[in-house]
């Protein structure tokens, strides 16, 4: 072949490929707007105030994921109503959680080279106290009882061809004095009583007993522990394997856990059990399917978890000592708290 | 030192006035191939953790357990993908072709893979394809230069190469901005990229090689299989000396793992740390591969390897890494891989005949790979048992006493040009 031809070989190409490329990102754009419209059958939303201060009534907020202007605003629905109307506070998250008048919220920023990500903790009344940048893609975040403690966790990132290494990033932060302990890996670990370091130690999934004393998941060598943190001593202890994102239970008596359960297909690993933490006993909850969620506790009996949904994410719910039967709570929504 | 090259190369290709000009086509060809397709691959890279967390929902802790498996297939394939290009009188161009082709392939599939062991697969599939490309490609740069301009050459393709895996990214993401969540028009863009990339390959790349290699080449003696290659002169200390240093060569990973623990990096620059390296590396190499051709191949290796003993000595010796730090280790690390990377290729080149070019680059390169993978899992054991500290002190003891034992098994005693009969010759026939 001669040069010319070549180059309009390259050329037709070349107008080929980019058609089809611009025809995948106009058909792209045009699918990520029609999410800003609402759609038929979805649960509806509209602005009001949406406040985490006590005595208004006992309701639910999440992070609602159904299509519309407010998609993914944190909104509060009345628990006794959960499939009411959605009051949308304006306030965009990626995960949420509150207790007592704290919020904290991971939220995406969008920029030109890609959305960055920050950790907003916000007041009572939703507004934004101080944020703190993120190292990764959100995952999970607790608030302490006393809504003094905030902990996340983030995904961190390979970084070589086609990577495929993924680590976590967690960091408790100290609302009152503003202290961020920004990694969790800093901490020293006691595995099965011994004093131990690895490289590929991951932790994710706090859940906060009191200010000063929490649990996690700790994973090395593929394996997962559940590990008691002491803020203070800035230590964490092994107390049981195969624990993974521990939700404490309000009482601070039970650990509800998805646990990894052999037989089960590698991309859908895990059972959501209870561990009594006085007797350390495991119980099965009524779900059947598995649930990647770190759950929460509705009220001191019942458990809320998200599982995929036509819009993203559900919320489900089950009794937490295995009895009864999963439930569908709300459509359309991830990461729920209860306020009071 | 010693470096045969420049002896029977001007007969070769005539000498061109100006350094830049003589870059040969096919150089600046494949360059742009691998350009293109790195901007393809490093879209996929760049949005394939949100794609994961996001886009589908999942967990992807654990996902890269499997990556020292991936990496143990890859090298092997190398050697595969050397031998295919050697056989038949230099299939390199195909071999090339397929490799390139396999991973564009696999952009497609993205689309359709939704599970964590199917994505695992895809990706499994498209580093077999990386594997089978690398030595072809680079035997394909080393035929059509010159052996006096080889490492200005690798370091013009890897300086390419380089400039796409940093543009990948920022493309993904403009198409992000675009279309919020639009993770497929990601993978169809880069599946279109990826397929003018094996364009670009298939129409501008001779298939027998032009230049200098073209003129066929006759082996030095008899049938040559793959022991041959290691009683090639030269060749197997050049090869020991890659593993030697591979085996203290921490990988990148850790690197940036030393950094976020041992250093004050603020949270949000985490990506950004590899970013550092690669920028160095791109305005480094080609100023390297030139620096290369006029010092020597070895020398400039071994150089490379001294920048990234300074590199882990101011990680241990700097507590807290003031910014000054971070910099001044991610501007080494980005040398170490300019001085080290597409010079390693030029200076096996210069050691091995032209029939068994793709079956030497990969012989070295998979060693040298393999090497790393030792290292880290012998670091991250370290790392274990004693603390990150004691691990990196002992990587940087390693490569210290490396260092010198490479540079005394490089030295050109037996080649010096007091003696050029025992050095190998080019071993051509034009």
């Amino acid at each position: 072949m001669t040069v010319p031809p070549r180059l309009a070989v390259l050329l037709a190409a070349v107008l080929l490929l980019g058609g089809l490329s611009a025809w995948a990102v106009v058909h792209a754009a045009a699918r990520a707007e029609s999410r800003g419209l609402p759609r038929a059958g979805e649960p509806a939303a509209g602005p009001g105030a949406v406040t985490l201060a006590t005595g208004q009534g006992r309701r639910m907020l999440f992070r609602t994921m159904a299509w519309g202007p407010h998609r993914d605003e944190v909104v509060s629905v009345p628990a006794d109503d959960p499939g009411g109307p959605r009051v949308s506070s304006g306030v965009r998250c990626l995960r949420f959680h509150a207790s007592s008048g704290t919020g904290a919220c991971l939220q995406a920023e969008h920029g030109p080279l890609g959305d960055t990500y920050r950790a907003v903790v916000l007041d009572a009344r939703l507004r934004e106290r101080r944020a703190f940048p993120l190292a990764g893609i959100p995952t999970r975040t607790r608030v302490s009882p006393s809504g003094r403690m905030a902990a996340w966790t983030v995904f961190v990132s390979g970084d070589s061809y086609a990577g495929t290494n993924f680590s976590t990033r967690t960091s408790i932060l100290d609302t009152r004095t503003w202290s961020l302990q920004d990694n969790l890996e800093t901490y020293r670990v006691l595995k099965d009583g011994r004093p131990y370091h690895a490289a590929d130690v991951n932790l994710w999934g706090v859940t906060f007993a009191d200010d000063g004393h929490f649990w996690v998941t700790l994973a090395t060598g593929g394996r997962t522990w559940l590990a008691r943190g002491d803020v203070a001593a800035r230590t964490l202890t092994t107390v049981r394997q195969n624990v993974e994102c521990p939700s404490l239970s309000p009482d601070g008596t039970r650990i509800a856990f998805k646990k990894r359960v052999p037989g089960l297909p590698e991309d859908a690993p895990w059972r959501l059990y209870v561990l009594d933490l006085r007797t350390m006993r495991e119980t099965p909850v009524a779900e059947r399917r598995s649930v990647d969620d770190q759950a929460v506790w509705l009220d001191a009996r019942t458990l809320g978890y998200a599982l995929p949904g036509d819009f993203g994410a559900d919320i489900w719910t089950a009794p937490a000592d295995g009895s009864g039967a999963p439930r569908r709570l709300l459509s359309a929504a991830l990461a729920p708290v209860v306020v009071e | 030192m010693y470096l045969a090259d420049s002896r029977d190369a001007p007969a070769a290709v005539p000498q061109r006035g100006r350094r830049w000009a003589a870059v040969p086509g096919t150089v600046l060809a494949l360059g742009a191939v691998s350009l293109i397709t790195d901007v393809s691959a490093e879209m996929v890279t760049a949005v394939l953790p949100l794609y994961l967390v996001s886009g589908l929902g999942l967990s992807p802790l654990g996902f890269g357990l499997l990556d020292g498996v991936y990496n143990g297939v890859g090298a092997l394939v190398r050697l595969a993908g050397g031998h295919l290009a050697d056989g038949g009188g230099g299939r390199h161009k195909a071999v090339a072709v397929a490799g390139y082709g396999l991973s564009a392939l696999c952009k497609p599939l993205l689309l359709v893979a939704h599970t964590l062991p199917l994505i695992g697969a895809v990706l499994a599939l498209d580093r077999t394809g990386k594997g089978l490309r690398t030595a072809p490609r680079d035997a394909l740069i080393s035929l059509a230069t010159p052996p006096e301009r080889r490492g200005q050459a690798f370091g013009v393709h890897r300086a390419m190469d380089t400039a796409g895996a940093l543009c990948g990214p920022v493309l993904a993401f403009l198409v992000l901005g675009v279309a919020a969540e639009g993770y497929d028009a990601v993978f169809t863009v880069s599946a279109c990229v990826a397929a003018l990339g094996v364009l670009v390959l298939v129409l501008f790349v001779p298939g027998r090689s032009g230049g200098v290699g073209a003129a066929g080449s006759a082996t030095p003696s008899g049938p040559l299989r793959a022991p041959a290659l290691l009683r090639m002169p030269g060749l197997p200390r050049l090869a020991a000396c890659a593993v030697l240093l591979g085996l203290t060569t921490v990988s990148d990973s850790f690197v940036y793992l030393l950094l976020q623990r041992r250093f004050e990096v603020p949270a949000q620059w985490f990506p950004l740390l590899p970013l550092g390296t690669a920028a160095a590396f791109l305005l480094l190499a080609v100023p390297a591969g030139a620096v290369a051709d006029l010092i020597g191949r070895r020398r400039l290796f071994l150089l490379g390897h001294l920048a990234l003993l300074v590199a882990y000595g101011l990680v241990l010796a700097v507590p807290g890494g003031p910014l000054p730090a971070v910099v001044a280790v991610l501007v080494l690390h980005g040398a170490f891989y300019a001085a080290t990377d597409g010079v390693l290729a030029a200076a096996v080149a210069g050691v091995v005949p032209d029939a068994m070019r793709a079956r030497g680059l990969a012989l070295v390169g998979t060693g040298q790979a393999l090497a790393r993978f030792a290292c880290s899992i012998g670091f991250g054991a370290a790392w274990t048992v004693w603390g990150d500290g004691p691990a990196l002190a002992l990587a940087t003891a390693g490569l210290a006493v490396s260092t010198p034992i490479a540079i005394a098994a490089l030295r050109p005693s037996a080649c010096s040009p007091a003696g050029p009969s025992a050095c190998p010759s080019r071993h051509r026939t034009s």
